[in-house]
């Protein structure tokens, strides 16, 4: 009725909004006077770092925040009816009809015993559009709709029988299912592999234009907001700091904190952290290996390296075998970065276990100067996990939560019972100060720090033994974008100062542009294509090396 | 030992400690710690303070000035016997739960972290236990032991009260041993040895350490409910047991002698299951901010 209204006023409408969180009985603000607009067929994205309010901010539009969040003022108007202090009643008509909503990780949010077609059928059902057969036909409908092959088949299946890319399309389809005028897509791709996340973004994309429904795209990823979205609000401790079209922004952002988010992005444009410190490294120490820079000294020399599991079978008789890593050879020279990357199932985690002596190789070597791993003792094997350390990628699960931060650096000279309790004491110190953290952290324990200082600590353990070689797991992928900038910087300069050779196993192939002097692409558990950054990134061989590329998302933006 | 007074030093679980939902039940605990580990006391509290001084004359009578709870069947002192009766529940509840749960967590840490067929062999047994009606078969091993005293409806109870707690552990383990710090501390070159004592088993505790403060009041309330049925502990022993079994034949004329008895039986036990309640509170890492 009030058609003239829907053209100039926007769909979504949030004015001064702030909500706030009881926590220790007080109340912090989380979210502070934010307002902001989605126009029809818009698609508009909410960036920030973990802690910066945006999945607050989306939560608050369905009213669906946490027991102990509260909205203190602003309004939030959806088709330009205020649904603050709308009972809730009202509320359950909107949410899924009117505002679809894509949740982040699919294996948690798809009911596991439940299949696949009854979970999007229930959406249809319980907003009375559709009933029985009719809406099963629809849920087939949408299935296709959101490309997955063979529906009606698919249709039965349950939740554990698709993979995480598909699990993620029955979320849109979900979302998506009632056609609603608005989707809040909260991190929809973060826990999918890079072409993966790429294929179910554009069909994303695709809907969403076909049906006219306009889109919030909740993210940190400003390169993954910047290639999809119309316009971008960058968020930060709860307030919105910038805003604009999405070109604007990228090219002149207004505020700092953009501008650092944009400088820190590792993107295929960044400067490499590796070549300045390796040159200044041997022309200044020169020690390591007097002769060359081009022939460096290899530590660790991986031949025909295969991993071979036995999979569950069914009664008696055992499984297939299943091929983890395959025949693959690489080495690492002295004080050099050598990066794996690949996607989830690529063989990498195997080929890490294996290079750390967690698991036995199937057949292969793989030498350590020399000494082949396979050979050593029990007693050889303790002294070699003192030269080759780890460094995992979830700095909340890789420290030990009741262990004061000392103890957990102690660890390792108590486990290898070197050095006095005195000459300990002062080591801790040491390596605090080399991962630049304040001595205070050492009574602390691991809740008590972020993110980024909790992987300093994974750090300041690894090289408590003065290792040859760290064995960085996925190390910067669980960190925002900034704390990720700043341990790139620590390591590239720790490996310049003890010159370190690091094993660097990602998924994100622009940091691994960033830190590796060769680079290997797995897939599959073999090694497709192997050569130097400026090789692979310059003139790929492969093609999967290609679609990994293009998957990066803002590959365009930064070229164009 | 339950000390309020000393700061405690993770703010979270001192919090949750300091409620009421803690001090209570704890107060109640402490008490009866204290009763049972030193009777004389509070057993003199009205100046009849022997349970053992009898006098026919008075049996079954209802209390008087001097004798709070009146005087059992034999003619002692109610209040003193209750009083006395206080240390074999209490001992029998802490010692059957920390032994079940010393065995429980070696089990556990064991069957769970190594998994094979000291994983198999221990699953299979706890069934065996699962399978058994609890009762019948105390029974059995009781009648079979001949001795009745403290020492063996401990053992008794222990056998049946292991098999949950270690399943518990087991799961709790196998989940701890999965995390990054434990590969970290392989990595290092740590022991299993250390692993499993220093990494694994304080983190994994916890669900364990709930379960067996819940399960003491179970405990107890199985041992009077042993005792009662003539299996547990014998004359000339005092518990509350033994009371609830003469008062059962009297307690139409003398309501009394089943009535102080079941109270403290009720009151221990209650005070038990709440203080499990708290702590499971105080240990949930999601209440802890």
């Amino acid at each position: 009725m009030s058609a003239a209204g829907s053209s100039s006023r926007p769909i979504l409408e949030i004015r001064n909004l702030s909500i706030s969180f009881l926590s220790d009985g007080s109340e912090k603000t989380a979210v502070n006077n934010v307002s902001l607009d989605v126009f029809e067929g818009e698609t508009v994205a909410l960036v920030g770092e973990s802690g910066s309010g945006k999945s607050t901010t989306a939560a608050a539009v369905n009213q669906l925040l946490a027991e102990n969040g509260r909205i203190t003022s602003g309004e939030v108007f959806f088709e330009g009816r205020n649904l603050i202090g709308v009972g809730e009643r009202e509320l359950v008509k909107v949410r899924g009809a009117g505002i679809g909503l894509v949740p982040q990780d699919p294996s948690s949010n798809l009911n596991p015993v439940i299949r696949i077609g009854d979970q999007i059928s229930e959406v249809l059902v319980a907003h009375g559009r559709a009933r029985g057969r009719l809406a099963k036909a629809h849920a087939v409908e949408l299935l296709e709709m959101v490309g997955i092959t063979d529906a009606a088949r698919r249709y039965r299946q349950y939740p554990h029988e698709f993979s995480g890319g598909m699990q993620q399309r029955v979320l849109i389809a979900i979302g998506l299912a009632c056609r609603p005028k608005l989707l809040i897509a909260d991190e929809p791709t973060s826990a999918l592999d890079v072409t993966v996340q790429r294929t179910v973004l554009d069909q994303l994309e695709e809907l969403t234009r076909q049906m006219g429904t306009s889109v919030l795209l909740i993210t940190h990823n400003l390169a993954l907001a910047a290639e999809r979205a119309d316009r971008i609000l960058v968020m930060k401790q709860g307030e919105i700091v910038e805003s604009g079209k999405t070109a604007e922004i990228l090219q002149n952002p207004q505020h700092e904190y953009t501008r650092q988010l944009l400088a820190a992005a590792p993107s295929l444009t960044s400067e490499s952290t590796t070549r300045e410190s390796l040159t200044v490294r041997d022309r200044v120490t020169g020690g390591v290996n007097e002769e060359s820079v081009e022939l460096a000294e290899s530590l660790v020399t991986v031949q025909n390296l295969t991993k071979v599991f036995p999979t569950r079978g069914t009664g008696l008789r055992a499984g297939p075998l299943f091929t983890a890593v395959d025949s693959i050879g690489f080495t690492i020279p002295r004080g050099q970065t050598v990066s794996l990357v690949g996607e989830s199932g690529s063989g990498k985690s195997t080929t890490e276990n294996l290079i750390l002596g967690l698991e036995k190789a199937t057949h292969g070597t793989i030498e350590l100067e020399g000494v082949d791993l396979a050979k050593l003792s029990r007693r050889e094997l303790f002294g070699f996990r003192r030269r080759v350390q780890p460094v995992f990628q979830n700095p909340y699960a890789s420290l030990d939560p009741r262990f004061t931060i000392e103890n957990t650096i102690l660890e390792p000279f108590r486990v290898h019972k070197i050095e006095s309790p005195a000459r300990r004491r002062e080591a801790v110190l040491t390596l605090l100060d080399q991962v630049a953290l304040p001595s205070a952290v050492a009574t602390r324990l691991p809740h008590e720090l972020s993110g980024g200082q909790r992987q300093r600590v994974a750090i300041a353990r690894a090289l408590a033994l003065s290792p040859d070689l760290v064995v960085l797991d996925e190390a910067v992928s669980a960190l925002d974008v900034l704390v990720q900038a700043q341990i790139l910087e620590l390591l590239a300069t720790l490996q310049y100062e003890l010159g370190l050779s690091y094993l660097f196993i990602s998924h994100d192939l622009a940091v691994v542009r960033m830190i590796s002097h060769s680079l290997h692409v797995m897939q599959n558990g073999r090694i497709v294509e192997s050569g130097t950054p400026e090789q692979i990134f310059g003139n790929p061989q492969a093609a999967y090396t290609r679609e990994l590329l293009d998957a990066i998302p803002g590959a365009s933006v930064a070229t164009g | 030992m339950l000390d309020t007074t000393t700061p405690v030093k993770k703010s979270g679980v001192g919090r949750a400690f300091r409620r009421a939902r803690f001090l209570i039940p704890a107060t109640v605990i402490g008490l009866l710690a204290l009763i049972s580990l030193f009777p004389a006391p509070f057993a003199s509290l009205f100046g009849n303070g022997d349970p053992r001084q009898c006098d026919l004359i008075n049996s079954g009578k209802p209390p008087v000035e001097g004798h709070p709870f009146g005087f059992d069947i034999q003619g002692c002192d109610l209040y003193a016997n209750v009083i006395y009766g206080a240390n074999p529940s209490i001992t029998i509840g802490i010692i059957v739960t920390v032994s079940a749960l010393v065995l429980a967590c070696i089990l556990g840490l064991l069957s769970g972290y190594y998994g094979g067929w000291f994983d198999n062999i221990l699953g299979r047994i706890t069934d065996v236990f699962y399978g058994f009606p609890f009762m019948v078969a105390a029974i059995v091993i009781l009648t079979s032991i001949g001795i009745r005293n403290v020492a063996t409806v401990c053992i008794t109870l222990a056998i049946f009260s292991w098999p949950t707690m270690t399943r518990v552990m087991r799961s709790s383990v196998m989940t701890e041993k999965n995390m990054e710090y434990v590969k970290a501390a392989k990595s290092l070159g740590s022991s299993d040895w250390r692993i499993l004592f220093k990494h694994i088993l304080p983190n994994a505790i916890a669900p364990v350490i709930v379960l067996s403060s819940l399960s003491i009041g179970g405990i107890i309330a199985g041992e009077a409910g042993l005792t009662y049925l003539g299996v547990g502990l014998q004359p000339p022993s005092i518990s509350w047991g033994l009371q609830l079994n003469t008062a059962q034949n009297y307690f139409n004329s003398n309501p009394h002698l089943l009535l102080y008895p079941s109270l403290f039986l009720s009151a221990t036990v209650l005070a038990f299951v709440l203080l499990g309640d708290a702590v499971r509170d105080a240990l949930d890492p999601k209440l802890r901010t």
